[in-house]
């Protein structure tokens, strides 16, 4: 899978009540409806500004706090293309491999917001066009690549009825 | 080379020897979900074809995040989890029962060496009971649904030995924010974390509750303790079940050990608006309060009703706060009521809500205006958490909270008890 897209930059321990609060989530499963609202609290404009297959680039413990699915979900539905990170808090990384919603673990201190990169998960790798430069991907647990390259974990009960990671 | 106790649990529920840093995927005991994350849950089961939960005498929905419903939104989402559960037979905890971190443990379900998946991020609350209980979100909520099972990343375990006696007025809230200041909100992300140590063993049950409940805001995938005569006694109030705990072996292998006494530790705060901004509450006395909650499955339990209770006794709230108190369960609520606590708080100008979350996750019941400042026994103060960002939000124990409430400013509880 690789994605070209531009950056939006936030800095570290970006919580789930940020990415989606509270008083939105509970009330709908229209997760159109709620990207709209996502990263509000952070960035009021987040939504207006981001273009299909732009990139969240953030310091660590990415998606800290709650369980909630409608996190990485309403990412998503605002056609983020990734999230880059250079650390991941656990669950948000699992609902995130879920959903399909590709979590990308990186040394993001060299990118800034603008920059134009291009990701490519089957090589390890981002290239980073506006700076010339290349970062490598830590690469993910074989069992995550293996629900992804299924279509997330849905689609990957749907064809073994169960977990097979054999 | 032994093992920790997250080591031990997996093996057992996995029937491999399990290591850390391996994958198993583990049987799992007991399967929950709550209103915020069951209707997603009920989506991805359909989608994955399921037609029957694995055993429904092991699964639980909760509608607690949103109790009763506020709106018609959230009205059709808990009809929906109800039309499920109806339908494939297993157990609802329906409005008033209560926070599902209190109602499944008081239901008997969970106990040493239990392993438990919740579809709810403070579900290693249950971690004070010796049980591996972690959140998950709702795609794998579904999966447990289904398999009875779930795949897990063995982790790394790091260990907490808390030394020394905890000062009157100092409680264990004040000892586990003041870990997570210590170690900070990513400081055991990808780790499992145990408690121990003498701080730890002279706490009653409630109190440890407090503490495994706020691992995740360290990043922690479990907050475990061994069990003792406590634990047993405080399972022996909700069931018959026979469960065999589980203990740490003296060689077992730890990512890190930190040793940490407490005899010292003044009443805490976590600042605005982060869990791991903490300081000695002096810091910040003296600051204004608009609104005071008392509440969550982080200090909702009858103990902290208790000693809420017993500083606004005889006494009222100040003018300039509203105090808003929830208990954690039904059950806790009607203990409340027979020992008279209920009645003192309300007398001294309480607003009690139905037990449930929501004033701590901003759905309803106490959502803050802009610029006020509340001070909460919860487990988050984030930006926006009780439903308004430009609010701000002190996370504090139960005594802080109440005495704060009586004088109108950040207080130390000390002066009250």
């Amino acid at each position: 899978m690789q994605f070209s897209g531009k950056t939006h930059k936030f800095g570290n321990d970006v919580n789930t009540d940020y990415i989606i609060s509270g008083k939105y989530k509970f009330k709908t499963l229209d997760m159109k409806e709620l990207a709209k609202h996502v990263m509000e609290d952070l960035d009021p404009d987040f939504y207006g500004k981001v273009s299909t297959g732009d990139f969240i680039v953030a310091g660590t413990n990415f998606g800290c706090g709650s369980s909630r699915e409608q996190a990485p979900l309403a990412i998503k539905y605002a056609d983020v293309g990734a999230v880059l990170a250079k650390s991941f808090a656990r669950i948000f990384y699992r609902n995130a491999i879920n959903t399909g919603l590709p979590v990308v673990e990186c040394d993001t201190d060299r990118i800034e917001p603008g920059d134009e990169l291009t990701v490519d998960l089957e090589a390890g790798q981002i290239t980073n066009k506006t700076k010339g430069t290349v970062i490598p991907i830590k690469p993910l647990p074989k069992v995550m690549i293996k629900i992804l390259n299924d279509g997330g974990l849905a689609a990957h009960f749907q064809k073994y009825g169960g977990f097979n990671f054999s | 080379m032994g093992q920790t106790i997250i080591e031990k649990i997996l093996s057992s529920h996995s029937g491999q020897e399990a290591r850390a840093n391996e994958i198993v995927v583990a049987r799992v005991d007991y399967v929950m979900g709550q209103d915020g994350t069951a209707p997603l849950a009920i989506r991805a089961f359909n989608e994955m074809g399921g037609s029957r939960v694995f055993d429904p005498e092991c699964v639980a929905f909760v509608i607690d995040h949103s109790a009763p419903s506020p709106n018609e939104g959230v009205s059709a989402l808990h009809k929906m989890m109800r039309e499920f559960v109806r339908e494939k037979g297993f157990r609802l905890f329906d409005i008033g029962e209560g926070v599902c971190h209190q109602v499944v443990p008081e239901s008997g379900v969970v106990g040493p060496g239990s392993l438990v998946i919740g579809a709810d991020s403070h579900t290693c609350t249950y971690g004070a009971l010796n049980a591996f209980s972690t959140g998950v979100g709702s795609t794998d909520l579904a999966g447990g649904l289904i398999s009875g099972r779930m795949w897990f990343k063995v982790p790394e375990t790091v260990k907490f030995v808390c030394n020394g006696t905890l000062a009157p007025g100092v409680y264990s809230k004040d000892l586990i924010l003041h870990l997570i200041g210590e170690v900070t909100a990513d400081g055991a992300t990808y780790l499992a974390a145990e408690y121990a140590g003498e701080a730890i063993a002279a706490l009653s049950q409630e109190a440890r509750f407090t503490i495994a409940n706020m691992a995740i805001e360290m990043g922690a995938k479990a907050g475990l303790m061994e069990a003792d005569e406590k634990t047993m006694a405080w399972l022996r109030r909700y069931t018959d079940r026979e469960f065999k705990p589980v203990s740490a072996d003296p060689d077992a292998s730890y990512a890190r050990i930190l040793e940490y006494d407490v005899a010292k530790l003044e009443p805490q705060v976590a600042r605005p608006h982060r869990v791991d901004n903490v300081a000695p509450l002096s810091q910040v006395a003296g600051k204004p309060v608009q609104q005071a909650l008392i509440g969550t499955c982080t200090n909702g339990r009858l103990e902290d009703l208790r000693i809420a209770a017993g500083i606004l006794g005889g006494r009222k709230v100040h003018r300039d706060v509203r105090l808003i108190v929830a208990p954690a369960s039904r059950r806790v609520f009607l203990d409340a009521m027979a020992e008279g606590i209920i009645q003192t708080l309300v007398q001294a100008g309480a607003a009690v809500v139905t037990p449930g979350c929501g004033p701590c996750v901003g759905t309803h019941n106490g959502v803050p205006s802009d610029g006020e400042t509340v001070i909460s026994t919860a487990n988050r103060n984030f930006k926006g958490r009780m439903g308004n960002s430009n609010a701000e939000i002190y996370l504090a124990s139960p005594a802080s909270v109440a005495a704060s409430a009586l004088t109108g400013k950040i207080t130390d509880p000390r002066e009250y008890i």
